[in-house]
């Protein structure tokens, strides 16, 4: 559906994007994560053919970018979705559908798809932020389009329909649409994406399922106790390396040590009076490929 | 086309919410009633219906008016869009830049039509209650009707040319200001003071025709006023404009939207959202 080869966009001298290279595959759904000013929507802006980009190239639904066979299939998400505020959300909707050859009468069915059939006759200008944020959204479901690029869809929904949306997503990836959106909200792309691609900086630093990303990171796992009173010293001497925090000891380690130091705690057990491990998170992950762009 | 209508219809919804319907033709109904009533009153020429006569200083209304009205409707057409962040999308619909162009061109004549045919339909109505004859005049009357939405054409052509170029609306109204008063005013006063400092000479023979018939709002006047019989009457530059044939003034007219539409076109597709 979507394939870069080492895409490559500079603005006046700044390079934005730098030897990026990804696919979405039809039915899979990608997050594109980074942080503020990665490139991730000069990346989706260029898969759109609304910039040109400097090197590598870009195969959009086997066509250039924003030729018109990639046009008809492609739907987009703006950054900040915005329409015309003297128009009704029912217009809008309708304008969009019948400009990709759709009867103008399927706008109430898609508004309703996205919760705002009570709103569709006010004028958008009336609107809050995630109103709006629904009307783009209900454009970018007009016709069953094969690749989707939603740039933040999520932002300014409330939990409710973000479930919501992320139920569409399904939908829409279970009937074979290739989606590539970009999101700040780790925990919902964990659980709700096929796979991530993280940028920094213009480059992208890894590429993968959560799981697959959690092995090539081999980040530390956290180990920690409480002790009971009085038995702080004896326990940092039968098992050292421990850093200590008031009553409580902090202890890292990679994930193959993990067992052995747990066996060695173990021994001690008359001291502690409670133990907790913390896998690496999400945002330990994140950072730790972000950060990567640095050195 | 389905496309374009779409295009079209949306942006006259959008020029009607904006009230610019009503204010163009509130302002075309106004003037227009204004020189009608000035064209009724007793007057010396013998043997002109008085519509004629009307119909010459619509047509000197409709220079200043019919330009002023179709920059201010195109000011914003691209810019606009480019400001309130609505470019981008509509750019990755299956539909060309000319036929977005296309679509609010036919939107704001439409408008423009409205307020032209509200005026000048408003006008003769009330020379007409006043005067029976000047059914005489109504052929004058359509001509002026059809070749201001012509010239409208043009300056809708600049005004979506300048907001593509301008790439802000506050840039582009500047801009749009700046070629109406260059275009209508500073360049037939120019003229004029050619004319006076040349005297008679090579400049008025040769190079003032080339020059009023390149200005499309020039040789709208000129149309018109060769074609009425009022015209040689009401005009101030006629009398030097004889030289001008109306078939060419007619070719000019024609031409320009043409460019101006053509200039627009290729600086939209320099921009990029
Ligand atoms: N039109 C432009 N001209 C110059 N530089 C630009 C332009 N558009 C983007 N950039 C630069 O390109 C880089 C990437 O920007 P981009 O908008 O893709 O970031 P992003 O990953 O979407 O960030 P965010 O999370 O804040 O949305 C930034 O350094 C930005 O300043
Ligand atoms: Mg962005």
């Amino acid at each position: 559906m979507l394939t870069l080869s080492h895409l490559t966009k500079c603005f006046d001298g700044a390079t934005a994007l730098d030897d990026v290279s990804m696919m979405v595959a039809p039915g899979e759904r990608v997050a594109l994560l980074g942080h503020n000013g990665a490139g991730k929507s000069t990346l989706m802006k260029i898969v759109l053919g609304l910039i040109p980009h400097d090197g590598g190239t870009v195969e959009v639904l086997g066509a250039r970018p924003g030729s018109g066979a990639a046009r008809a299939g492609v739907a987009y998400l703006p950054e900040s979705a915005a329409f015309h505020p003297a128009l009704s959300g029912r217009e809008t909707i309708a304008h969009y559908l019948r400009l990709r050859g759709h009867p103008a009468a399927l706008a109430g069915a898609l508004l309703d798809r996205v919760g705002l059939s009570d709103a569709a006759d006010r004028r958008i200008g009336t609107y809050s932020k995630g109103m709006r944020q629904r009307v783009g959204l209900a454009q970018a479901l007009i016709g069953r389009p094969r690749l989707m690029v939603l740039d933040e869809p999520t932002s300014g929904l409330d939990p409710v329909s973000r479930r919501g949306f992320y139920t569409i997503l399904e939908d829409l990836a279970a009937e074979g649409a290739a989606i590539l959106l970009s999101s700040h909200a780790l925990t919902e792309v964990e659980a709700r994406t096929d796979r991530m691609v993280i940028l920094a900086q213009g480059r992208l630093m890894a590429e993968g399922s959560l799981s697959a990303l959690r092995r090539a990171a081999d980040l530390p796992v956290t180990v920690e106790l409480t002790a009971v009173n009085g038995a702080r010293a004896a326990i940092l001497d039968a098992v050292p390396g421990g850093e200590l925090l008031g009553n409580r000891i902090t202890y890292r380690c990679r994930q193959d040590e993990k067992m052995g130091l747990l066996r060695r705690l173990s021994a001690q057990s008359e001291s502690l009076e409670d133990i907790e491990m913390h896998p690496p998170s999400l945002e330990d992950l994140y950072s730790h490929f972000s950060r990567g762009a640095a050195r | 086309m389905i496309r374009v209508l779409s295009m079209a219809q949306t942006e006259f919804r959008i020029s009607l919410r904006n009230r610019w319907v009503a204010v163009s033709v509130a302002m075309m109904a106004v003037f227009s009633i204004v020189l009608a009533a000035a064209g009724s009153a007793p007057s010396g020429t013998v043997g002109v219906d008085r519509l004629s006569v009307t119909v010459a200083s619509l047509t000197s209304l409709g220079v200043y008016l019919v330009p002023l009205v179709a920059l201010l409707m195109s000011f914003d057409a691209i810019a606009g869009e480019t400001e309130r962040g609505t470019l981008p999308l509509l750019l990755t619909y299956p539909l060309s830049r000319a036929e977005v162009l296309v679509g609010k061109l036919i939107a704001h004549l439409a408008v423009l039509a409205l307020a032209v045919g509200a005026g000048y339909g408003l006008a003769a109505l009330a020379i007409w209650v006043w005067d029976a004859r000047a059914v005489a005049g109504l052929p004058a009357l359509w001509r002026l009707t059809w070749s201001s939405v012509v010239l409208g054409a043009v300056f809708l052509g600049a005004g979506y040319a300048l907001s593509a170029l301008a790439r802000r609306p506050s840039g582009a109204a500047g801009l749009a200001i700046g070629l109406w008063l260059g275009v209508i005013v500073l360049w037939d006063l120019g003229l004029l003071a050619a004319l006076v400092a040349d005297n008679g000479g090579w400049f008025t023979t040769d190079v003032f025709p080339v020059a009023l018939l390149a200005n499309p709002a020039d040789a709208f006047r000129l149309y018109n006023l060769a074609a009425s019989e009022a015209g040689a009457a009401a005009a101030g530059l006629a009398g030097a404009a004889n030289a001008v044939p109306p078939g060419a003034a007619l070719a000019s007219l024609l031409l320009w939207p043409l460019a101006a539409l053509g200039l627009a076109l290729a600086a939209f597709r320099k921009v990029t959202p």
